[in-house]
């Protein structure tokens, strides 16, 4: 039997404890790498920006101009540091295309992101992982097969073409729900949940498929381990051996399923928020991609990324957490 | 393989398959009218002269689907191969000679796996110079990092069977044991695994043409049709639906058959016991 | 009076798939029968496929992974509990009629504590009350041998050994005080000498308990140490049903006259042992950075002859194979073969090196390319070190396969269709086909049945006498040191214990490690295992 934690230990620390500070200190790790990759990475593209900024109206004048105006003359590691500086204090610095504040802009944008994937996630999540049980409990049975059939048509259904579909019907042939979903400051928390129903419905739709077939696999791949068969032959009722025997060792396991659809949902908002018109980070990262607004595009890249770590980080953090061996170590 | 023990949804999925390679392959032929010709008026109903009737110039939106197909077609195509190939390679490589390579190889995809696919896209789309193979590229780049993480596990699982061991005791090269010892037994797995592969490259390109960073008009493709045609929606006028199911449908098709061959090995290795 | 256990006619199918992937019904046990009084012990006995898990596992109206029992009757106490409602079959088990897994390590949730999964059945049951379970659950950890059993179910699974694991899943069968106890290969993957106590162990239970038991094992000479009466079972049938002493002093079938017979290969040991092949002097190894796994290793195999290396899991004999090859370079020490010196490393080898020293695993089924045919597997070494072609190496193919009795018609399979021990022929033609001076052979029978190994042996044997081919035999089973070895090395913790010509080895004085190994090997008869345990010297290291 391996033992992972006789090293920690013999250094004092408990072994969840060492595993759990190694764990922060590689997404640390992992997100300096990601920025590099970012920032550095992007400009040893071949090609400079202030050409491909200009476009067909580049003469050798302008580029200079342009580059002399944006700093970019100056040596890159020097711009890096300054980027990164900012960054961690929040400081984004400016937009080329507006002249705008970045983080003044990102900071509403992201709230509101973050609220339509949050209200998303709470509906999908439970849903999800019901009926990822209710696979299980009827599993190779006609609603097994009815709910494989249907996510697995669901998971490749594009979020634009789900989006649109919702629009036609509720928003345009029956009213019952606004496009596009525009917010405001001055809108009520309920007013702000008519407004999204459209975009989260999309983005449920468009998770759900994916975490319910995840969430089968892994509760299956417990239900078929040998300690499942000792309850049964221990003559251990169905409800009790689900609760009691398999549900602690499936935590793990769907919490990695739900971070990582999570994660996904973070993506998700970029196209759901173009197609609602929807004022979020996904938006303001789509337009500045079109007219080349490196800062713009480098701070959402960079937040949408560290999201994404963060939640990886977690789903891990709880396997940790959740595993017997690691708990009680020998 | 008996042709009896393939269930109806594999037929169907590979029937749509073909049916989406027979319009990309014979798309001037298939097309009642030219790609970028403008036949009509703006949104035009489907009827008898337009089947799927026109788009947001008046163009034949039947026809623009058939040459969509083939730009759609195409460009998931090579760029699933060329992940495929750069994936396979690199993955094998490391799991073969494992050591600092692997480790290399290893780290380097966790960090580019660390940034959601479409992000990283957005960012380095938002650098390069618009052309299409760059897009290829990016797009093959970026997914070759998921045909990395499933190659490298398969290929260290067959790595550390006895067979490969006793290859590198007989003194075989790292070229015999890759394709002569371990490429056989991957196959399967891979073959699914190259179906995902285009399904997911065929809803990214959409995806990124439907944000204007993908093809770029006046080409056909798909996604941007479906950017283009957008803006009927809210009077009703169901265009963008068109090009958006012909992605769904295609997408679930190859996932149906890629379920089917991933249950049929599997079962396979459900033996008896006792 | 009654039996406890009545099994009339007893039928169980399950599904096979076919190679295109479609689904046939087939049957695994075909109409036993048997009775079980109240606390004897009965010994259900047979190779892999004969159907005996399925008909232990039918005790408790159970069919695993797609195994359904399609007909006949399970009596318990006169009532049929196939006919029983789930409900009905949910209070047999774990309450009158319990199991013990051969995986006691898989068999234990890991998330629980030991002592809680024990009880677990009898407090649901509502046979006793939980400070009433727990002290029964204690008494039968000190019957078992556990240490501290007061405390032993605090543990969690993972926090104690693979001998100590099976033994509290034989109290948790005991726990609910059954009728009857179905042990399914119980110390089938423990090393020889934690066999031995955890044998007597369970043993013991049943005897104090008083409880029937249904034994389950591939070793006859295992179930001569617990059973009552044997039932010896080929491909789902009864072949002879009888008093344990009849079964193995007096077999009528065929077959169990050669299951008890097994092992009667034998050659006397080489008397000139000078003018060594391989040498091995003062060789040490570690993986990695890791612990020193090989400590001070000298040994030689003299030219022609068999060394066989013996010693349990974690001894270090599969790593000294690994060092001979070249796979894991030693930290100390040097290879000698055929008077000059090895590099360490295998890319530092020659071809003819390679060649000459050649490896047979223990998993025939992954030391064969499955995508491969018989004759590819074969041919290639004859391409590769001689450079054979076409014609040629079909031929010598063909002649490797008559060597290893398998003659015409298996050129062209692939190794799914061959059996285990089909597998492992092949994979010695593969050897031969390099023509090597030394091979070095890894539990090359450890996984297979015994006719079959024995066929195995005998084949290595009388190669060796047509081509002098030399072998190192790695193994752990002492028998077949006694039947084919010319010199013996006993090794322990990555430390040779003992080395010498075969006779001198197993023969007294003995240090204490090899007569704890000898004395625990099991014999076929009965009586042993207490013979054994009294006049063993020391304890097996507290497993």
């Amino acid at each position: 039997m391996s033992d992972a934690s006789s090293g920690g230990q013999r250094r004092g620390l408990p072994p969840v404890a060492t595993l759990i500070l190694q764990r922060l200190g590689l997404s640390a790790l992992l997100l300096i790498a990601v920025s590099l990759l970012i920032f550095v990475g992007i400009e040893a593209l071949p090609g400079d920006f202030a050409s491909t900024y200009l476009g067909q109206s580049a003469t050798p004048q302008a580029i200079a101009n342009i580059t002399a105006e944006l700093g970019l003359d100056r040596p890159i590691w020097t711009r890096y540091f300054e980027w990164l500086g900012g960054a961690v204090q929040g400081d984004f610095g400016t937009s080329w295309a507006s002249g705008q504040d970045v983080s003044a802009q990102i900071s509403r944008r992201l709230g509101n992101s973050l609220f339509l994937a949050a209200v998303a996630a709470v509906i999908a999540v439970p849903l999800a992982v019901g009926l990822g049980m209710l696979a299980v409990r009827y599993v190779d049975r006609l609603a097994d097969r009815l709910i494989n059939i249907v996510s697995l048509a669901a998971i490749s259904l594009p979020e634009f073409f789900v989006g649109y579909l919702l629009i036609l019907f509720f928003a345009v042939k029956f009213g019952v729900a606004p496009f596009p979903a525009t917010v405001y400051d001055s809108m009520s928390l309920g007013e702000r949940l008519g407004a999204i129903a459209l975009p989260v419905a999309t983005l449920v739709l468009v998770v759900i498929a994916h975490m319910m077939r995840m969430t089968r696999a892994a509760i299956l791949s417990i239900m078929s381990s040998q300690y499942i068969e000792t309850a049964e032959l221990k003559g251990i009722g169905a409800l009790r051996t689900i609760i009691h025997h398999a549900a602690p060792n499936a935590v793990a396991p769907i919490v990695n399923v739900v971070a990582l659809n999570l994660a996904y949902l973070v993506v998700g908002v970029v196209v759901v928020e173009v197609v609602f018109v929807y004022p979020g980070m996904g938006q303001y990262m789509v337009d500045a991609v079109t007219v080349r607004d490196m800062p713009v595009v480098q701070a959402c890249g960079l937040i949408f990324a560290a999201v994404y770590i963060l939640l990886n980080m977690v789903a891990d953090i709880v396997s940790i957490l959740a595993n017997p061996r690691l708990r009680h170590p020998r | 393989m008996r042709l009896r023990s393939i269930p109806p949804s594999a037929w169907i999925g590979m029937a749509g398959i073909a049916l989406a390679f027979v319009a990309a392959l014979f798309a001037p032929v298939l097309a009642p009218y030219g790609e970028r010709e403008i036949v009509g008026a703006v949104w035009e109903p489907m009827g008898p002269e337009h089947w799927l009737g026109t788009d947001n110039l008046g163009r034949d939106l039947l026809s623009r689907l058939i040459f969509g197909a083939q730009t759609t077609l195409f460009v998931a195509l090579a760029a699933s191969i060329l992940s495929f190939a750069i994936g396979i390679c690199l993955s094998f490589v490391a799991a073969v000679t494992r050591g600092i390579v692997d480790q290399g190889l290893s780290r380097l995809n966790d960090l580019m796996m660390s940034i959601p696919t479409l992000i990283f896209a957005l960012v380095v789309l938002a650098a390069l110079p618009q052309k299409l193979w760059i897009l290829i590229l990016v797009m093959a780049i970026l997914d070759s990092t998921r045909v990395f993480r499933l190659g490298r596990a398969v290929a260290v699982d067959i790595a550390v069977m006895d067979f490969v061991e006793a290859a590198r005791l007989r003194g075989e090269g790292t070229i015999w044991i890759i394709f002569r010892e371990i490429l056989p037994n991957a196959l399967s797995p891979l073959l699914a695994e190259f179906g995902l592969r285009f399904a997911f490259a065929v809803l990214f390109l959409s995806t990124l043409s439907f944000l204007g960073l993908g093809i770029q008009p006046p080409q056909a493709d798909w996604g941007g049709m479906v950017k283009d045609n957008s803006d009927g929606i809210i009077f009703g006028v169901p265009a963008a639906l068109i090009p958006g199911g012909a992605i769904a449908a295609l997408a679930v098709c190859v996932n149906i058959v890629v379920d089917w061959l991933l249950h049929r090995t599997s079962s396979l290795k459900g033996g008896r016991d006792g | 009076m009654a039996d406890l256990l009545e099994v009339r006619d007893l039928k169980i199918g399950a599904h096979a798939y076919e190679e295109d992937g479609s689904r046939r019904e087939i049957e695994i046990v075909k109409g036993i029968s048997f009775d079980l009084e109240k606390g004897r012990v009965l010994g259900l006995i047979g190779e892999s496929g004969a159907g005996k898990s399925t008909i232990g596992l039918a005790a408790l109206a159970y069919g695993r992974g797609g195994v359904t029992i399609t007909g006949g009757q399970v009596r318990l106490d006169g009532e049929d509990i196939l006919a029983l409602s789930p409900r009905g079959i949910g209070r047999v088990r774990g309450a009158r009629v319990c199991y013990v897994a051969q995986s006691a390590a898989a068999a234990f949730n890991p998330a629980h504590k030991l002592g809680d999964q024990v009880i677990e059945g009898t407090l649901r049951h509502g046979i006793m009350s939980k400070s009433e379970a727990r002290a029964r659950a204690a008494e039968l950890f000190g019957i078992l041998g556990l240490p501290d059993p007061e405390t032993f179910g605090n543990r969690y699974p993972h926090q104690v050994s693979g001998g100590q694991l099976q033994r509290a899943m034989t109290a948790m069968a005991l726990c609910p005080r059954p009728d009857l106890i179905v042990f399914d290969e119980p110390t089938t993957a423990l090393d020889v000498t934690t066999q031995i106590d955890v044998l007597a162990a369970i043993k013991r239970a049943i005897e104090e308990t008083g409880t029937a038991a249904l034994y389950i094992t591939h070793d006859l000479a295992v179930v001569a140490q617990v059973a009552d009466d044997i039932m010896v079972l080929r491909h789902g049938e009864t072949v002879e049903y009888g008093p344990t002493r009849q079964i193995i002093e007096a077999p009528e079938e065929g077959y169990t006259r050669a299951l008890v017979d097994v092992r009667t290969t034998s050659k006397p040991a080489a008397t000139d042992q000078s003018g060594a092949l391989l040498r091995l002097e003062g060789i040490s190894a570690s993986y990695g950075s890791g612990p020193q796994v090989l400590t001070d290793v000298s040994l030689h195999v003299p030219r022609g002859q068999t060394l066989a290396i013996v010693g349990e899991s974690g001894s270090g004999k599969s790593t000294l194979a690994r060092v001979i090859t070249g796979l894991l370079p030693q930290s100390a020490g040097t290879v000698t073969f055929d008077g000059e010196t090895l590099p360490p490393r295998l890319a530092q080898r020659s071809k003819d090196q390679l060649r000459q020293i050649q490896l047979i695993y223990q998993m025939a089924d992954t030391a064969v390319n499955p995508r491969h045919t018989v004759a590819q597997i074969i041919g290639r070494p004859l391409r590769f070190y001689h450079g054979m072609r076409g014609k040629a190496r079909r031929e010598r193919v063909q002649e490797l396969l008559d060597q290893i009795e398998m003659g015409q018609g298996f050129a062209d399979r692939y190794p799914a269709e061959l059996s285990g021990g089909q597998k492992q022929r092949v994979a010695i033609a593969r050897a031969l086909a390099a023509g090597p001076e030394l091979i070095l052979c890894d539990e090359p029978t450890s996984a297979l049945d015994p006719l079959v190994a024995e066929g195995i042996l005998s084949l290595l044997m009388r190669l060796q006498k047509e081509t002098g081919v030399s072998y190192v035999f790695i193994t752990h089973d002492i028998a077949i040191v006694r039947a084919i070895a010319d010199s013996v090395a006993v090794m322990l913790n990555g430390r040779l214990q003992r080395f010498g010509p075969r006779d001198e080895a197993l023969s007294p004085p003995f240090d204490d490690y090899t007569d704890l190994l000898l004395k625990s090997v099991p014999e076929m008869k009965e009586g042993w295992l207490e013979e054994a345990l009294s006049s063993r010297r020391i304890a097996s290291g507290g497993q």
